[in-house]
């Protein structure tokens, strides 16, 4: 218990001193994405590296977030604070409704049917024009502000997203050690034997997607605000995979490994622009060695190495 | 007390079981034995709910339980373990137990989350009951251990921990002592008189004869999908139908 705690208190001093860095600069805007991808990635983990269930349709609960705050604030006027949670509440109940048949499946039959619902998501997106703007897109959604102060610079979104996102984080945290977080590993692991147990698999197992997709809603309410501008390319598959390989670089099962995968994939391109055109051969050179070399994700990879390195370098100082 | 009456499994045209019953008397230890193919484990998938049968019902306590889900039966007091232990591979040996505490705790997602203080209070309880299985079986020592590494017979033991964590009214064991050495099968036998003497009803399928006839109360045996005798060790020892399906005859 402890330990845990001491690692969410550093977590939060990297997260509260890192702008420090970045004084002003472009890179502080790709850190507050940083934010909103871990709150993804740790609501995806939850769901694939908990519970063991994919879920390749992710970026539709992020998008339906998105719009459902972009709309419901700029065209209709509504409070945005009000709107946050409203939308999380109804993309959770959504992913309740469908997980009850589309839970039943199980590996490639449960990636192709979340597949299939992240399609469907985005072209409502592109289709239903009056509403969403189709693909050119919903402009002018307002930025967030609370008494007074509106968040209308990358470093205040930076410290808002953040302290959001270190909330889910804590929550995810606890969650996770707790007797459900067990009941999902356990389904992972074997469901019959779970089940035996008196582990209700079925709806755990809903109750965990429509919760992850709370979260992806949620974070997509934060991304329309600090974005201003939101369309439908956000929104595809891409997006959903560049989530699930996050889950995966980070360590599946770890919460923390969540926020690695996402500083990871989220800064990568940006320092590969020097590469220019090359700079997708790199990332998929990484990307493959990762997987190749660091099965278990960066948070178990990386500790690994270093211990590897220190047994290696003791060695060396017995021969000298 | 668990009573199976007239139990049919047909798959696709076979026919895995036909029309058996039995009754396991509350507190005793019944062994149900068979040749390879005889439908025992069969008829094990069917009353712990992972099979629906065909035809035929189950009564746990008197109560009838035919076609329940598994998880609806372990509230209902029926746990069972596997013939090639279904351990969870990824998870400490403690955690494992404390998985087999779920039904003896409630705290939902938010609970958890939110750390509120009787889910923690829970959290306390379930790690206590817990230490007090692994102790029962014997494997306190193992609790940090990764469940995916340990040996095929603490493997069992811990399973047999986990299926107790439920406090079950029965357990059912699906061939406890294979893959035993002697002397883990004669501390198995010891195990499992010790879960009698909780007064907890006993159902095993087993190979190992002397295991059977030295801790059983009673025995069924099966043959060919069809109950072939029932009674005390003795008996089945010297039913001449038993000896000749054992030996191949007829």
């Amino acid at each position: 218990m402890k330990k845990e705690l001491l690692k969410f208190l550093v977590f939060l001093v990297i997260v509260m001193v890192a702008p420090l860095a970045f004084k002003g600069g472009y890179l502080l805007n790709v850190l507050v994405f940083v934010g909103i991808n871990t709150m993804l990635a740790v609501a995806l983990n939850l769901l694939l590296g908990y519970a063991g269930q994919i879920s390749l349709g992710h970026a539709g609960f992020f998008g339906l977030g998105a719009y459902l705050s972009g709309i419901m604030t700029t065209t209709y006027g509504w409070n945005p604070w009000l709107v946050m949670p409203l939308a999380a509440l109804a993309v959770g109940l959504v992913a309740f409704m469908i997980g009850f048949p589309v839970l039943k499946l199980k590996g490639h039959y449960l990636a192709m049917a979340t597949l299939g619902l992240g399609i469907i998501i985005y072209i409502v997106f592109n289709e239903t024009v009056d509403l969403t703007g189709g693909p050119s897109g919903l402009s002018g959604i307002p930025n967030l502000s609370i008494a007074g102060t509106t968040f209308d610079t990358d470093l205040k979104n930076y410290y808002l997203i953040w302290s959001l996102t270190s909330v889910i984080v804590f929550l995810a945290v606890n969650l996770a050690r707790s007797r459900v977080g067990r009941a999902l590993r356990a389904i992972h692991d074997s469901e019959v034997a779970a089940q035996v147990l008196g582990v209700n698999a079925r709806i755990i197992k809903i109750q965990i997607f429509a919760l992850s997709a709370a979260i992806s809603s949620l974070a997509g309410s934060l991304y329309a605000h600090t974005m201003t501008f939101i369309s439908p390319a956000s929104f595809g598959f891409n997006f959903s995979v560049e989530l699930l390989t996050m889950v995966v670089i980070g360590g599946l099962g770890s919460i923390y490994g969540a926020f690695f995968g996402a500083v990871l994939l989220t800064l990568l391109p940006e320092f590969l622009r020097e590469a220019q055109d090359y700079d997708i051969v790199i990332y998929g050179a990484l990307l493959m060695a990762m997987v190749m070399f660091m099965p278990g994700g960066l948070v178990r990879g990386v500790p690994a190495l270093f211990s590897r390195l220190f047994k290696l370098a003791g060695k060396e100082g017995g021969h000298a | 007390m668990l009573e199976v009456t007239g139990i049919t499994q047909v798959f696709g045209g076979v026919t895995a079981l036909e029309d058996v019953s039995f009754v396991a008397g509350k507190g005793d230890i019944t062994g149900v034995i068979g040749p390879n193919g005889a439908g025992k484990t069969t008829l094990f998938n069917i009353v712990s709910g992972i099979y629906k049968q065909t035809s035929g019902a189950v009564h746990l306590e008197g109560k009838q339980v035919t076609g329940l889900p598994p998880e609806r039966l372990a509230r209902l007091g029926m746990v069972r373990t596997f013939q090639n232990i279904e351990l969870f591979g990824s998870m400490t040996v403690m955690e494992n137990v404390m998985v087999g505490m779920h039904t003896k705790s409630s705290s939902g997602i938010l609970a958890c989350s939110f750390l509120m203080p009787w889910s923690i209070a829970e959290e306390r309880r379930i790690r206590e009951g817990a230490i007090k299985w692994l102790d029962f079986v014997g494997i306190t020592d193992l609790a940090a251990v990764t469940a995916g590494n340990l040996p095929f017979g603490k493997g069992r033991l811990l399973e047999i921990a986990r299926a107790m964590a439920v406090e079950p009214r029965i357990i059912l064991m699906d061939e406890p002592a294979a893959g035993l050495n002697s002397q883990e099968t004669l501390a198995l036998a010891h195990l499992i008189q010790r879960i009698r003497a909780l007064g907890i009803t006993v159902v095993l399928v087993e190979h190992d004869m002397e295991l059977v006839m030295d801790i059983c109360d009673r025995i069924v045996v099966l043959n060919l999908g069809k109950k072939l005798a029932e009674g005390t060790p003795r008996e089945i020892q010297e039913n001449q139908e038993v000896i000749a399906a054992y030996l191949g005859e007829g």
